[in-house]
């Protein structure tokens, strides 16, 4: 790998491009999708509507698993039955994100990250916001609670839950 | 399973843009490997290639696609993709084709051309989430090594300065690199630290830029070695790959489980049992500057928690007693997804054969290893390479 040697590769500049100084041709793709949600998961977001979250049981395992699945991953059994879980949960982790879905940038920070849910097996959660805390009181470890949009708005899926927001003292 | 050797290896420019087509990028990359190696496509027996989402190109079989670019014309051929792991992955997919006999020679050529998808990448990154659990939330890609990072610093008590210790490193060691898009021989830890928040804890400087780049290497059994009279051939001692539950939402980030299995597999392999010891160097897989910290400890090249402080320490510098990443890294030399094979296998051959120019360690190096990572935190692909 001499360094002196040429290597392959011709660099453009977003100029070239926009000023169309090299020769290029464009395309938008106009792809469409609708996802069955399945077995598991449509139980999962009927239930959201409902205000409520569920898990399902692996006996074999003796697990809660949150999302809930049809069949435990670990064992490779089916899993047995429903179990209903609290709406509180520990955050495990999160961002404060001043990047869109695009990468464009947003002053307002989006809070995001992983809450494990109180019933499920330990560390067992899903990806949702965080509201009602700043940069400076959020932490991992923090207890929240999810806030549901009122009945009449909720359609069966995981923005049913608006945000989880900080456990008060005293609530369940 | 019979010996499997690199005998060539071959690289782009990585960029930001490439003017070159993803076949053109190919065939660059693969020619200079066949040149380095001293063979051409008639002695080749089997063609793999490797390279990221389809959506970037806009293109579906994308393997097929740039194929021709690959020397692959009516040849044995496939296209492997394991996300992020594919930049090692392949390699491995190079390994068995030789290892079980049917090939003695064989071409692995990686690609991505990342620029093609406007107005960034970004946006078709966002299709490997779930599209029912989390695609709704509008997450971005970053989020996950956000995440991830936090989880990592707060379970360890890790600092910000010591994270950006590994960006500093790496941006500087790819000036030597003759490929390099990132490199910067001034840049410090103020710079990494004082940098735009993109999504906290992670900075701009923390992460590795889009490229388009290819890379490719040529593989030989122990047969095609003696007859082709290669004088440094560097063996593949170890491979593994592993892979987590997409579930991710459901296991504790901090440490990644999967490198670890992978490594162990590699490990078993090339008979090493003490791979902080047994190790001389490494390219762990560096996307973002605390992932290199993380797969150090994935990799078992020290405990849980421990890769920051033999980062500050100075051990991983080039002329220390681990280095990691001395090729610049992803961080440093870009990070055209699959094409980072360029950094990863590239470098350790380059390394052990003595040919990394300005990058060479400068003490007596006998084994390396590699790792790749991918897809929503779950996969690891590793390979040991030996002289």
């Amino acid at each position: 790998m001499g360094d002196t040697k040429q290597w392959p590769g011709i660099e453009l500049s977003s100029e070239d491009l926009i000023g169309k100084k090299v020769t290029q041709t464009r395309y938008h793709p106009k792809a469409q999708y609708s996802w069955a949600a399945g077995e598991a998961i449509s139980r999962f977001l009927n239930e959201l509507k409902e205000g409520k979250l569920i898990g399902r049981e692996c006996k074999h395992c003796k697990k809660i698993l949150f999302p809930p699945r049809m069949f435990c991953e670990q064992c490779f059994k089916p899993t047995s039955n429903w179990v209903y879980l609290k709406d509180t949960g520990t955050i495990q982790t999160y961002s404060i994100s001043y990047l869109d879905k695009d990468a464009r940038r947003i002053t307002d920070p989006i809070f995001v990250g992983v809450v494990s849910i109180d019933g499920a097996t330990e560390k067992m959660g899903i990806m949702h916001y965080f509201g009602e805390v700043t940069k400076d009181t959020i932490r991992i470890g923090m207890k929240v609670k999810a806030r549901w949009k009122p009945a009449i708005e909720r359609t069966g899926s995981v923005l049913d839950i608006e945000y989880f927001r900080p456990l008060k003292e005293g609530e369940q | 399973m019979r010996k499997v050797a690199v005998i060539g290896a071959g690289m782009t420019l990585f960029r930001r843009r490439l003017m070159e087509t993803p076949k053109e990028l190919c065939f660059e990359a693969s020619r200079m490997a066949l040149d380095s190696a001293g063979v051409e496509m008639k002695d080749v027996d089997a063609v793999i290639s490797g390279s990221a989402p389809d959506a970037f190109d806009g293109v579906h079989m994308k393997g097929e696609y740039y194929s021709d670019g690959c020397g692959a014309y009516r040849k044995p051929y496939m296209r492997v993709y394991v996300g992020g792991g594919t930049g090692v992955f392949s390699a491995i997919a190079g390994w068995y084709h030789i290892a079980s006999g049917l090939a003695d020679i064989a071409l692995v050529v990686n690609e991505e051309k990342m620029s093609s998808c406007m107005p960034h990448p970004q946006s078709v990154f966002a299709y490997i989430w779930d599209p029912i659990l989390d695609r709704p939330l509008k997450p971005n890609l970053v989020w996950i090594f956000a995440m991830e990072m936090n989880r990592y610093m707060t379970i360890h008590n890790i600092k910000k300065e010591d994270i950006a210790r590994v960006a500093v490193k790496n941006k500087r060691n790819a000036v030597g690199h003759p490929c390099a898009q990132l490199a910067d021989p001034n840049i410090t830890v103020d710079d990494v630290l004082n940098s735009e928040v993109m999504a906290w804890p992670v900075q701009r400087l923390d992460i590795s830029p889009p490229s388009d780049g290819a890379a490719a290497v040529v593989m030989a059994s122990e047969d095609a070695v003696k007859k082709l009279k290669v004088e440094t051939p560097v063996w593949m001692k170890g491979v593994g790959w592993c892979i987590d539950s997409t579930m991710w939402t459901d296991r504790d980030l901090y440490f990644p489980e999967y490198v670890a299995s992978a490594a162990k597999m590699a490990y078993k392999m090339a008979k090493i049992d003490n791979p902080r010891k047994q190790i001389d160097f490494a390219e762990p897989y560096d996307p973002f500057d605390y992932k290199e910290l993380h797969h150090m400890e994935g990799l078992l090249l020290c405990k849980k928690g421990e890769a920051p402080i033999l980062t500050r320490e100075g051990v991983t510098q080039r002329d220390g007693d681990l280095p990691t990443c001395p090729s610049g890294g992803l961080l440093g030399v870009g990070n055209p997804i699959a094409a980072t094979m360029g950094q990863k296998i590239g470098e350790l051959y380059w390394q052990l054969s003595g040919q990394a120019g300005k990058r060479q360690i400068p003490h007596e190096i006998k084994t390396g290893v590699a790792n790749a990572w991918g897809d929503l935190m779950q996969y690891g692909s590793v390979v040991v390479m030996g002289v």
